[in-house]
């Protein structure tokens, strides 16, 4: 009300009234602007105010106040917005997903205690990670459980675990590591994605050639050929998806092609797996592709284990072969566990890699181009002895840390021990400084590999790319290819006017024609 | 993040491959409150970790009270002791961007970089030398300059020019947490003064006195997910590899970490 009232103003009762009346309509004006009136809004924040009681109202008064200025949505009957209908939905469909997680199987009601159960202990995993400060949140790795539970139920697999997590820019990979069942994996071919295998595609070239009349070229490019499955690079199979209780696709074999190019770009993966890869050197393949040869380069330089886990089967090891590296292992039963402080030293000599080095090829095992060429051996027999391509090598299967290269002038592994209060009880951690993101533990007989990053390499400089190949030169001009134009008329006329006057002489001479002259 | 929900933060960003230990969570949980009471902030904040070769570090800071003011920066080994670090000066932060590869663990490291300048024809090589708690005083610095954000509506700024938390912010929408424009740089607004005033007529001088997100360059630099199919709003930041900022749609939770090795990603436009 008006401030100028007191209690010692004497007007009379039809002033005070009217003075009144005055404030009150003027509290009642409409603004021309908002349309709003100062008695009503003034109503409304006090309202608020007394209903909500927050300490120090005085204070947030003006946010009150603007918070009713503000425009709102009308509320309907049951939801109060489109926008949340719409959240509400998202969340809804991927709750019913996730929901079939944890309906159990069928035929599961009488509890058979399989010897070998595919899956290892997640729930055990999960909390050896979390006390080394890695992975994903207990829920998540949980629910990553049941699904390799369901993809174990849906394929005839021997073996699956949890790889790691790939993030993408618009949606983000997990990734399964499963072994089929001998003999099954060529029947399963429900997800696998397409692939144009090697040989369809020389089939199709061939087919095409035969109508071709034009010349074949004589120079071949030889495709250095991929590795079979389960041996080598294809040794494992892998199987991702994006969020957890969606269907699992199956990732295809990788290529040594795609091996060789995956090192020389440095993409980002959108989450989409038929996403194109624009790169320069152009990628053979899409994101599936790129995604897989990604996942074969960091199994081959991170997967470790304690030294003595893994053992080479004494039935393999051949000595006839002339030194070829055995590519099998078993699990050592005699194994003994190593104690945490000499699996968390940082001499690395107690961890081995248990996956084949990846030669600059593309393959673990070399594969020597100059025998394919088996068609003609009488003119290679010569060159093929000169120009013998040196094989390459790498460091053999289950050969310890410490002779990894390394980083940056720095050890390529850090290790530590998952608590520095109780060293007793601590889990040894160790972190890989090539491949940010590789983690590997052990405690005991238990240990475990995963990977949680984005699925590239470190490297102190910046990425630069390959230098695009320089332009092609012009065949170099000479007399014997340059054109000449063709004579015309008047010349032709000349010509043969000379031609016959030699030929008078000639046949003159010795009346033979002399075919020489021209 | 608030040292006071730590616990529930560190949930919200545990599907980015974040994860504390139930020892450095405890740790945390006793020295962030000792912390603040010793150095008098009105609010300490987790800020994360930088990941070194050797070991790692531990960031916190702290604010007096104005938030868009100068904060406080600590480092810990082991979640337990806090030392300060120095302010980083101008000449520091241009040093720390010349120094690359990892951190190593050790404090008073010199980080050493060969810098080869052409200068006409002649190549002049000179050396850089930084202390380690420099440069990481000057990384802490350049990543929250870089991308640092906060949603829209949860910082008000009055007449005065104060900034301070809005008591009313309810959260934002699905629909708003979906937009990049809906995130704001939480530094001194560098591109809104260059605007026209055609396209600031738009804007609320209380709310948008800070940079969107979406104007950023590379176009693409950020990663916004949905995950529990809406519930949770994650931006991953990928100029700065390791920074994660999430929001639950609705409620006032949000907050960011960074858990990463301190190297600016400038392989950004090859990558996308």
């Amino acid at each position: 009300m008006s401030a100028l009232r007191s209690a010692s103003d004497l007007s009379s009762p039809r002033i005070i009234d009217s003075q009144y009346v005055d404030e009150k309509s003027f509290l009642y004006e409409t603004s021309t602007v908002t349309g709003l009136n100062l008695y009503d809004h003034l109503a409304r924040v006090l309202t608020k105010i007394l209903n909500e009681k927050p300490q120090n109202a005085a204070d947030v008064f003006e946010d009150y106040s603007r918070n009713e200025k503000r425009p709102k949505p009308a509320p309907s009957s049951r939801n109060a917005s489109v926008a949340d209908e719409v959240q509400s939905k998202t969340e809804l469909a991927l709750a019913e997903i996730q929901e079939k997680l944890f309906s159990k199987g069928e035929g599961e009601d009488d509890i058979e205690v399989e010897d070998e159960y595919p899956i290892p202990n997640i729930m055990e995993l999960s909390f050896f990670f979390e006390q080394a400060g890695i992975g994903l949140n207990r829920e998540e790795m949980f629910r990553v459980g049941m699904a390799l539970k369901n993809l174990t139920e849906n394929h005839p697999l021997e073996h699956a675990r949890f790889w790691g997590k790939i993030f993408g820019i618009e949606d983000n990979y997990l990734v399964a590591e499963v072994e089929y069942r001998e003999g099954d994996e060529e029947e399963d071919e429900d997800d696998a994605l397409e692939e144009v295998s090697e040989e369809q595609e020389r089939q199709e070239a061939e087919e095409n050639e035969e109508e071709d009349d034009t010349p074949k070229m004589v120079h071949r490019v030889s495709v250095v050929p991929r590795e079979e499955m389960r041996t080598g690079a294809n040794k494992k199979t892998y199987f991702v998806c994006n969020e957890l209780g969606k269907p699992w696709t199956r990732l295809p074999h990788v290529t040594p092609a795609q091996i060789v190019a995956a090192r020389k770009i440095k993409k980002f993966f959108t989450g989409r797996l038929d996403a194109p890869i624009t790169s320069y050197p152009p990628f053979p393949g899409n994101e599936a592709n790129y995604l897989r040869a990604q996942i074969a380069r960091i199994s081959a330089g991170t997967h470790i284990s304690p030294v003595g886990f893994y053992q080479f089967d004494e039935e393999d090891v051949d000595d006839d072969d002339g030194g070829a590296l055995p590519d099998n292992f078993i699990i050592n039963t005699e194994f003994e566990p190593i104690p945490a402080r000499e699996l968390a030293s940082s001499s690395l000599t107690s961890w081995v890699h248990h996956v084949q080095h990846i030669l600059p090829q593309g393959r673990c095992s070399w594969w020597n181009p100059k025998e394919e060429e088996e068609g003609e051996p009488d003119s290679d027999a010569e060159e093929e002895r000169a120009d013998e391509p040196q094989p390459e090598v790498g460091p053999p299967l289950l050969s310890p840390l410490s002779g990894d290269a390394d980083v940056d002038g720095m050890s390529p592994w850090t290790t530590s021990l998952s608590s520095k209060l109780v060293p007793q009880f601590a889990v040894a951690v160790v972190r890989s400084c090539l491949w940010p993101g590789a983690h590997a533990f052990a405690f005991g007989k238990i240990f475990e590999n995963i990977y949680i990053g984005w699925g590239h390499k470190y490297s102190a400089h910046s990425f630069s790319p390959m230098q695009t190949a320089p332009v092609q030169d012009e065949y170099p001009t000479e007399p014997k290819i340059t054109e000449v134009d063709d004579p015309t008329p008047e010349e032709e006329a000349a010509a043969r006017e000379g031609q016959e006057e030699d030929d008078q002489d000639e046949q003159d001479d010795d009346g033979n024609y002399d075919d020489d002259d021209d | 993040m608030e040292s006071k929900d730590l616990n529930l933060s560190i949930e919200a960003v545990g599907s980015s491959g974040f994860i504390l230990s139930s020892e450095q969570r405890a740790a945390l949980q006793t020295s962030l409150v000792l912390l603040q009471n010793k150095q008098k902030f009105a609010n300490v904040f987790f800020w994360g970790k930088i990941i070194g070769g050797r070991e790692d570090y531990y960031i916190a800071q702290g604010i007096a009270k104005d938030y868009l003011s100068e904060r406080r920066t600590l480092y810990s080994k082991d979640c337990v002791h806090w030392g300060l670090l120095p302010r980083p000066t101008a000449d520091t932060k241009a040093k720390a961007k010349q120094i690359t590869g990892y951190f190593t663990g050790d404090p008073s490291y010199e980080s050493e970089q060969k810098i080869v300048t052409l200068v006409g024809d002649e190549e002049t090589e000179e050396i850089i030398t930084l202390k380690e708690e420099d440069r990481l005083a000057a990384v802490v610095s350049e990543i929250d300059n870089d991308v640092a954000i906060v949603p829209r509506g949860a910082f008000v700024r009055d007449p005065t020019g104060k900034t301070y938390q809005n008591r009313v912010f309810e959260g934002l929408t699905l629909s708003e947490a979906s937009q990049l424009y809906s995130y704001l740089h939480f530094r001194k607004a560098e591109k809104l003064l260059s605007k026209t005033l055609l396209q600031r007529s738009n804007l609320d001088k209380s709310l948008d006195f800070m940079d969107t997100i979406e104007e950023d360059i590379p176009r693409g630099c950020w990663s916004l997910q949905l995950e529990r199919g809406g519930g949770l709003v994650t931006l991953r930041s990928l100029l700065w590899l390791g920074y994660v900022f999430y929001h639950v749609p609705g409620t006032r939770q949000y907050g960011s970490v960074y858990f990463g090795r301190g190297d600016k990603n400038i392989d950004l436009p090859f990558m996308l």
